[in-house]
C-alpha cells in the first residue's frame, strides 16, 4: 500500500513513537494526579514535552504550552476564550473549518463581527489587502500558516507586524506546518499557536496543544478535575492549569516526545528538503499530464508537501477510490473540511483528490502515483 | 506512621510549577522530593517538594535563579 495521505494524519510513525508510547502505556500512571512513582513518570512525561515543544516552536515559557487533543479543541479553546462582545476577528478563504466553525458561531451568536481575507485562483492570499480589513474593534487576525488543501504557506512573519501595528493578535493554526516547516512564534510574533501532534509532528492521533505567548489571557473552554486546588470553585487562573481539565493523554504525549526527539536528531530541514523534493517530483510528474489540473502556488519552495489535483471532470472521489482500489494508493477528495478554499479555486461541487507526502514515503512510491494518475487519465 | 522529620517544604500553584522544581533541583544536585501536600499547607490536591532543612538557603537561591514559580515556602515537620 502507498499511503499518500500524510495531510490528514502520517500513518507511519518512526518506531520510537511506538515504543514509547507501549511504555508508556505499560508503565505509567496519571499525570497531576499524586505523588507515587508511576504518577510523576506521566507528570515528567508531560513536563519534558512541555519543554521540548516550547523550544521547538520557539514559546518563551514552557507553562504556556498547553496539551489539547488535537489543533480542533486547541483552536476552540483560542477562539471561544479571547474574544468579547463586540470584537472583529479577520481570518482567510484558506482555513479548514476547525478555524471557520468556531468564528461562525461567535459570528451567529452576535458576539464578534467577522472579516475573510479572499484567495485569489491559485489559493494565496494577499497580505497587502489584508491591511484594509482592520477596525478600530479588531482583536485578532485567526489564520492557517499552511492551506490543507493546496499546501500553499502563508508569510506569517509579515501577517504578524501587520496584525501588531493595529494592535490585534495573531492567533495560527499550524495543523499542516507543526514538525515539517520552522515555526517561530518570536520571529513571527506569533500569540497564540495552535497544533496537532499526529500529522507533521508524526506523533499519536489524540495529541496536540497551543502556545500561548506571555500576557495574552484565554478564557478556559473546559474546566473540571485538574489535580491541584480541588477546593476553588473555579478553575485555577495559573497557566497551563487554567486551560488543562481532566486527565491528559499522557500515553500519547509519550509518544509526542519521542516523535520530537526523531524530529530533532533528523532535522526539520531535513525532513523539509525531502518532503519537499517529494512533492516536487510527483509535481512536475503530473503537471505534464494531459487533463490533469493542480492546484496551488508551486513557485516558491516554502510550500507543504500537499498536491491537490483533478483529472478532467472527473469526480474526485471517484478518482480517490479508483487509486484505492486498483493501485491501492491512499489519497483524500472530497472538500477536505475547507469549503471556501474549493470556492476560491472553483472547485466546490468536484472537489480535488489530495496527495501529500511525509519523510517516510520513497521515490518509488511517488512514480507509482505518476503512472496511476497518468493511467486514469488516458481512461474515456 | 514514620518519623518524623524536619523539611524544608515549597508548594506551587500548578503541577507544572512542581515539576520545575524537580527539575532544577535535580540538575543542582539538592536533594528532596516532591510529596502530596499536607492538609495543613492546604486542602485538597497537589504536590509539594520537600528537602531537609538545610537545604532553605540553597532552595531559595535556586529559585530565584531559575525564576521558579512558587506558592508557598516554610520549615515543617512531617
Amino acid at each position: 500500500m502507498i499511503y499518500l495521505d500524510n495531510a490528514s494524519t502520517t500513518m507511519k510513525k518512526p518506531p520510537e513513537v511506538i515504543e514509547a508510547v507501549v511504555q508508556a502505556m505499560s508503565h505509567i500512571g496519571n499525570a497531576s494526579r499524586g505523588t507515587h512513582d508511576e504518577a510523576l513518570k506521566a507528570s515528567r512525561a508531560v513536563f519534558d514535552t512541555r519543554r521540548k515543544l516550547a523550544k521547538f516552536f520557539h514559546c518563551t515559557r514552557s507553562d504556556h504550552v498547553v496539551f489539547t487533543a488535537n489543533s480542533t479543541q486547541a483552536l476552540n479553546t483560542a477562539i471561544s476564550g479571547l474574544f468579547k462582545p463586540g470584537d472583529h476577528v479577520i481570518t482567510t478563504e484558506l482555513e479548514h473549518n476547525s478555524v471557520l466553525r468556531p468564528l461562525y458561531r461567535l459570528e451567529d451568536a452576535g458576539i464578534i463581527t467577522l472579516s475573510i481575507l479572499p484567495a485569489d485562483k491559485k489559493g494565496r492570499i494577499n497580505t497587502e489587502a489584508l491591511d484594509v480589513l482592520f477596525q478600530e474593534n479588531t482583536r485578532a487576525v485567526v489564520l492557517t500558516h499552511a492551506s490543507n488543501l493546496t499546501g500553499n504557506v502563508v508569510d506569517l512573519e509579515k501577517i504578524g507586524e501587520i496584525a501588531h501595528r493595529h494592535q490585534a493578535l495573531l492567533v495560527v493554526d499550524a495543523s499542516q506546518t507543526a514538525g515539517t516547516i520552522p515555526i517561530d512564534m518570536e520571529a513571527m510574533q506569533i500569540d497564540v499557536l495552535c497544533f496537532t501532534g499526529h500529522k507533521g509532528l508524526m506523533g499519536p492521533q489524540g495529541t496536540g496543544g497551543l502556545c500561548v505567548r506571555e500576557g495574552v489571557a484565554i478564557r478556559p473552554y473546559s474546566v473540571g478535575g485538574t489535580g491541584v486546588q480541588s477546593y476553588l470553585r473555579e478553575q485555577p487562573d495559573e497557566m497551563p492549569t487554567k486551560l488543562e481539565a481532566g486527565t491528559l493523554n499522557a500515553h500519547g504525549i509519550a509518544g509526542l516526545s519521542a516523535a520530537l526527539d526523531f524530529i530533532e536528531k533528523t532535522g526539520l530541514d531535513a525532513i523539509h528538503k525531502y518532503e519537499s523534493g517529494l512533492m516536487r517530483r510527483f509535481y512536475e510528474g503530473v503537471s505534464a499530464i494531459e487533463g490533469v489540473t493542480v492546484y496551488g502556488d508551486f513557485e516558491t519552495d516554502l510550500r507543504c508537501a500537499i498536491v491537490s489535483i483533478n483529472i478532467r471532470d472527473f469526480d474526485s472521489a471517484l478518482v480517490s477510490d479508483a487509486l484505492s482500489q486498483d493501485y491501492d494508493i491512499a489519497t483524500r477528495p472530497g472538500a477536505h473540511c475547507a469549503p471556501l478554499m474549493h470556492k476560491a479555486l472553483g472547485t466546490g461541487t468536484q472537489g480535488a483528490v489530495r496527495f501529500s507526502f511525509s519523510y517516510f514515503n520513497t521515490v518509488d512510491e511517488v512514480d507509482a502515483a505518476i503512472e496511476a494518475v497518468r493511467e486514469l487519465a488516458s481512461d474515456g | 506512621m514514620r518519623k518524623s522529620e524536619t523539611n524544608f517544604l515549597i508548594s506551587f500553584p500548578t503541577t507544572s510549577a512542581a515539576m520545575a522544581m524537580e527539575s532544577a533541583c535535580r540538575r543542582a544536585g539538592i536533594p528532596g522530593r516532591l510529596i502530596p501536600v499536607p492538609g495543613f499547607i492546604r486542602a485538597g490536591c497537589g504536590m509539594c517538594w520537600i528537602s531537609p532543612e538545610d537545604k532553605e538557603e540553597a532552595l531559595k537561591a535556586l529559585i530565584s535563579s531559575e525564576g521558579l514559580e512558587t506558592e508557598s515556602m516554610q520549615t515543617v515537620t512531617l
